[in-house]
Parts: structure tokens; C-alpha cells; sequence
């Protein structure tokens, strides 16, 4: 039961198989058995239960959802109502949403049952959830390595089968990197696709929700409930959703994809190098067809990319001030000195760096410097993938350089941290849709992720291909040792 | 190194080419964005800052001399909604997680004499 997927315990639930109040529980119990890997943040039994016994009641009255009576644990982002929301931060570590965030109501429209909220990296900065006010996050597959970040405590939740599938975010790679290093299924979806509103915000131009699965069939399932237009999001785009699970099968031979000589340079892991290559031969005998492209100015995606977040980030974290919600200084002699105070012990050395990169950044005299230079970087970033697209359906490379790295490996070095997300962050900058997938495993034992970019909206596409790979290939179905 | 739109108008120290911050600085952009630091912290953070500044140095490798700057994935103008009241009053919910509140207004130090 632990490890069906969830279109398995979709099914489970709604044939009767199963309640959800037992599936809750087991879920529950594993989430205490394997409490040292520090997955969740809060964990609320007394209402997970409350809602897995309304899935049950609704299921009485022959009512339908997508997701009816299944656990998902979700990303501590999102605020739901009467849920501890802390975003990983002290700053928020009292904070009880009063509200639910679209993609929580949407979930619970589904019926799904919130299993808990996932540890991350606070506000979402890093990249191996070891900047959370609440502790680093341990790698089911190798305990004293990282899972990724910021969705770090999402991607170990679903690794070690404490979750069937989880949320996450994804501003540089934060839903894709931890879902390589963990043998998951992760996919950012398109700028504007699925409502940002009650998701804590980094960067607004670049933040999106998405799915943390073991399976694309999981993804698409996910997805199907995440997406769509939301007037209380300015930024949320009024297309159709399709249901994605409706194309998953479709035959991919004819399929062009396109390989980036820039992410098969230096500082490619030889390994992770090896186990891409060997996932497009798989991908040639499903009869798609490959082709070289370029992306030229992918190697400033992540210049570009750290002054736009945190000059954005400066602007979204001046909210947090003590005085409306969250946590104040005790004591203050004025109101500066409250402000400086609060947000100082509130917020963490990483949060801290980004909002003084960010502040500079924007300051009277280098804005044209900085974050004019980096709007134009991007426009030739996107304009990168727009040339590509013209030769091929979906762009694949790797979506780490490396497996993942030992706890506190750099923790001390944020450049060397930042690097991580080397081949991720330009997908963000560009806005188009990205998904990571499990390929292969290092010398080690630790999970490869291959990366798939699609199209603009083109997440259909996207899920297809990582369906039919699934087909034939099983490394999304190895379980971590001691998590069977 | 710099192109001629990516010089900064102000040099940001004496030796502006590798952008390194001094704690002079630093103690200024963390007055700027509320951040109470020590002194002893200045100097970690001039470290580290500098470094990341080195990073984004990178950046001027490109001449971008008539791109035109991309602030955002969709560049539509953003929707207008119709001007009318679609939130219930839900004050007293909201402020029962603030700090401080009284009488229906949230209270924070003293600002006018």
C-alpha cells in the first residue's frame, strides 16, 4: 500500500478497497517511524484525520474528486487555514494562515487530505534545504547527504514513502533538483499556469507550483488539480487546462529532441554525463529523433538569475516587519529599531544575503548595472530557447551536475551552492515548463535526474515523454534501502 | 571588462572591476533593508557579498547594447477587475495572529511626538 502510486490509491479509495482514514494513518505512521530525516514541519494528525473522514463522507454521497480520500503531503509555502505556514523561516514560526492558498483549496476540492507540511529551505533560498529554521533535511538514499532544495523536505517525504506524492515550488530548480537527487518525478510547470496566490512569494517572476511524484501518470494527476486560471493571481494565465493524463500514452516516435551542447561541458559529473547519454539511447529506440542545439547564453543564467531573485526577494520580504503577522522582537526601543530588530532575529545569514544583494542591486545609482543588465540577459536567455524550439519538441540534459552532495558540503560557500542549479535556472528565467525524471544511479547509489524542457504550455508534451520512458525503463520504482 | 551600459553611474568602491563591498557599505544597504548587523557581521557579510557580486561580474561578458530588458515571462499588461467589493470584512480573523492589536488597529511604537 505504501508504495502504490497515487492513480493506484485514487483507485484504492474510490473502489472501497481501502478508506482513507487507514491510508492517513499508515501514512502517519511512517511520518513518526522515519521523523529523524526532519521531512515535515508540522504534522497534525487530529485534522489530517478530520479531513480523511469528510473524504469518506463525500465518497458515501456518491460524490466525486479527482484525488478523493488521498494523502498529499504539502510544501510548509502554501498557507492553508489553521495550518502552522512557517515557510521555513522564524519569521513566520508562529504564523497560522488564515486563509488557504488556491492550490490547497483546489486540493481540497479534489479531496485529497493534507498529509502535513514539508520542511524547505526558508523562503525557498537554496538548494539543499539545509537554510531551514527547522534543520537540514536527510537524503532517504544516503542519510548523510542532502535531498535537494528548497523543496528538499517534499522530495525526501515522497522518496522515503512517507508521502504518495508531494508540492513544491520552483524559482531556480527548487522542485526539479531535489526531485534528481531523490529518484523522483518533479515538474515546474509554465510561468502563470498554476495560481501563485497564497504561496509565499520569493521572486514573482519567476515562482511556480508543481507536482513532486513518483510517476509522470502521478504528475499529470497532480497537475490536472493544480492548474488554471485564478483572477486572485494577476500573473495567472486564462488558457484551458487539458487533462493531462489523456495524452500520456501517446507513441513519441518522431519526437525531436534536442541536446544543448552547453549542458554536456566542464563541471558535468561523468557519472551523471553517462547515465544521460544512456537515457537517450532509450529515448532513440522509442523511435525519437535527436538533434543539436544550442542555448549560448545559458552559462549567465545564473548571474542573471542572482541579481533578478534577489532583487525581487528584497521587495517581497519588506512585508515581513513584525507588525501584522509573524514574529516580533521582544524588545524595541522605536519603530526602526522594531523593524531592524524583528527581521534580523526573524530571518536567516542566507534570506539575509539576498535581501542586501537585492537591495544593492536596486539602489540609486546600480540599478542600470545590475538589474537592467540582468532583465536584458534574460530576454537573450528566453530568446536562447525560442531558437531551439524551432528545431525540436523537447530539449533533455542533465538537471544536476553532480548526485547529491554531503550535508554540509557547502553550507560555507554560497557561490559553490548556487552553481548546483546550473541547468535549471535558465528554464525559470525563460518561463517555460521543466521536469526532472529518474535515470540512472552514480558509483554510489545515489539517483541521476534527466531534465526534460518543454514549450510554453507545453507540459502535455512533457509528461508524455517522461510516461513513455517509464515505460520501459524502472528507476522511478527503486525504494531507498530501509524505506521498503 | 565593463561595457559602456553596464557601468554603474557612482563607482561602488575604490576598485570598482572586481565590485568588492566594505563594511561601510554593507552596514549602509543593511540599514536600507532593516537589518540590524554587528559590526563583527558587516565583515562576514563584505566577505560573502563580494563573493556573489563576483558571480553576477560575470554578466558583463555580454555586450547587451539595444536589448531591450525582459521584466517578466508573459509581458501582456496586466488584467484589470471590475471595481467591485468581492472580500467579506475579516478583520478580526486576520488580526488575531498580529503581534499587537487594539480596538481594531495594529499597534506599534510611538512615530509622532
Amino acid at each position: 500500500m505504501i508504495d502504490k502510486t497515487v492513480a493506484e490509491l485514487a483507485q484504492a479509495v474510490r473502489a472501497r478497497h481501502i478508506s482513507s482514514v487507514e491510508l492517513t494513518h499508515a501514512f502517519l505512521e511512517r511520518i513518526n517511524r522515519y521523523k529523524a530525516l526532519n521531512a515535515f514541519i508540522t504534522v497534525d494528525p487530529e485534522r489530517s484525520l478530520a479531513q480523511a473522514k469528510a473524504a469518506a463522507t463525500r465518497l458515501a454521497k456518491r460524490e466525486t474528486g479527482a484525488l478523493i480520500g488521498v494523502p498529499i503531503a504539502q510544501k510548509d509555502i502554501f498557507c492553508a487555514d489553521g495550518w502552522l505556514t512557517t515557510c521555513g523561516s522564524k519569521i513566520l514560526s508562529n504564523f497560522v494562515a488564515p486563509y488557504d492558498a488556491t492550490t490547497i483549496e483546489k486540493f481540497n476540492a479534489a479531496g485529497a487530505v493534507i498529509l502535513g507540511k514539508t520542511n524547505m529551505d526558508e523562503f525557498a533560498m537554496g538548494s539543499s534545504n539545509e537554510m531551514s529554521y527547522y534543520g537540514p533535511v536527510k537524503n532517504p538514499w544516503h542519510t548523510d547527504s542532502v535531498p535537494g532544495g528548497s523543496s528538499g523536505g517534499s522530495a525526501a517525504a515522497v522518496a522515503a514513502r512517507l508521502a504518495p506524492a508531494a508540492t513544491g515550488t520552483d524559482t531556480g530548480g527548487s522542485i526539479r533538483q531535489p526531485a534528481a537527487l531523490c529518484n523522483l518525478t518533479g515538474l515546474k510547470p509554465s510561468y502563470g499556469r498554476v495560481s501563485r496566490y497564497g504561496m509565499i512569494a520569493f521572486a514573482s517572476s519567476l515562482d511556480q507550483g508543481g507536482p513532486i511524484a513518483r510517476t509522470a501518470e502521478d504528475a499529470a494527476l497532480l497537475l490536472n488539480v493544480m492548474a488554471g486560471f485564478d483572477p486572485r493571481d494577476s500573473t495567472s494565465l486564462d488558457r484551458a487546462v487539458p487533462d493531462y493524463t489523456a495524452t500520456i500514452n501517446d507513441d513519441i516516435r518522431g519526437v525531436r529532441i534536442g541536446l544543448p551542447r552547453e549542458y554536456f561541458g566542464e563541471g558535468l559529473n561523468a557519472d551523471v554525463a553517462r547515465a544521460i547519454e544512456t537515457a537517450i539511447a532509450e529515448f532513440k529506440k522509442l523511435g525519437a529523433q535527436i538533434v543539436d542545439v544550442a542555448l549560448p547564453n545559458s552559462k549567465l543564467a545564473v548571474p542573471c538569475y542572482y541579481v533578478l531573485a534577489p532583487a525581487e526577494a528584497s521587495s517581497n520580504l519588506a512585508r515581513f516587519d513584525g507588525v501584522r503577522y509573524g514574529y516580533r522582537t521582544p524588545e524595541y526601543d522605536d519603530l526602526l529599531d522594531m523593524y531592524s530588530k524583528t527581521r534580523a532575529e526573524g530571518f536567516g545569514a542566507e534570506v539575509k544575503r539576498r535581501i542586501m544583494i537585492g537591495t544593492y542591486a536596486l539602489s540609486a545609482g546600480y540599478y542600470d548595472a545590475y538589474y537592467l543588465k540582468a532583465q536584458k540577459l534574460r530576454r537573450l536567455i528566453a530568446e536562447d530557447f525560442t531558437r531551439a524550439f524551432e528545431k525540436c519538441d523537447v530539449i533533455m540534459g542533465p538537471t544536476s551536475p553532480t548526485t547529491a552532495f554531503r550535508l554540509g558540503a557547502k553550507t560555507d560557500d554560497p557561490v559553490a551552492m548556487y552553481l548546483s542549479d546550473i541547468y535549471t535556472i535558465s528554464v525559470n528565467l525563460a518561463g517555460i515548463p521543466g521536469m526532472s525524471i529518474p535515470a540512472g544511479f552514480d558509483g554510489k547509489g545515489l539517483p541521476i535526474g534527466l531534465q526534460l524542457i518543454g514549450k510554453y504550455f507545453d507540459e502535455a508534451r512533457l509528461l508524455n515523454v517522461a510516461h513513455r520512458y517509464q515505460q520501459v525503463t524502472d528507476w522511478h520504482r527503486r525504494v531507498p534501502k530501509g524505506f521498503e | 571588462m565593463l561595457t559602456s551600459d553596464a557601468r554603474p553611474r557612482r563607482p561602488v568602491a575604490a576598485n570598482h572591476e572586481c565590485m568588492s563591498l566594505d563594511t561601510t557599505q554593507v552596514m549602509k544597504i543593511a540599514h536600507l533593508a532593516r537589518l540590524r548587523i554587528t559590526a563583527e557581521e558587516a565583515q562576514t557579510y563584505a566577505d560573502s557579498l563580494s563573493r556573489i557580486l563576483g558571480l553576477i561580474e560575470q554578466m558583463n561578458a555580454v555586450d547587451t547594447t539595444g536589448v531591450a530588458p525582459m521584466a517578466h515571462p508573459s509581458e501582456s499588461a496586466l488584467r484589470l477587475r471590475a471595481d467591485e467589493i468581492t472580500e467579506p470584512d475579516q478583520r478580526e480573523k486576520f488580526q488575531a495572529i498580529a503581534p499587537a492589536v487594539e480596538a481594531g488597529l495594529y499597534l506599534v511604537p510611538k512615530v509622532i511626538e
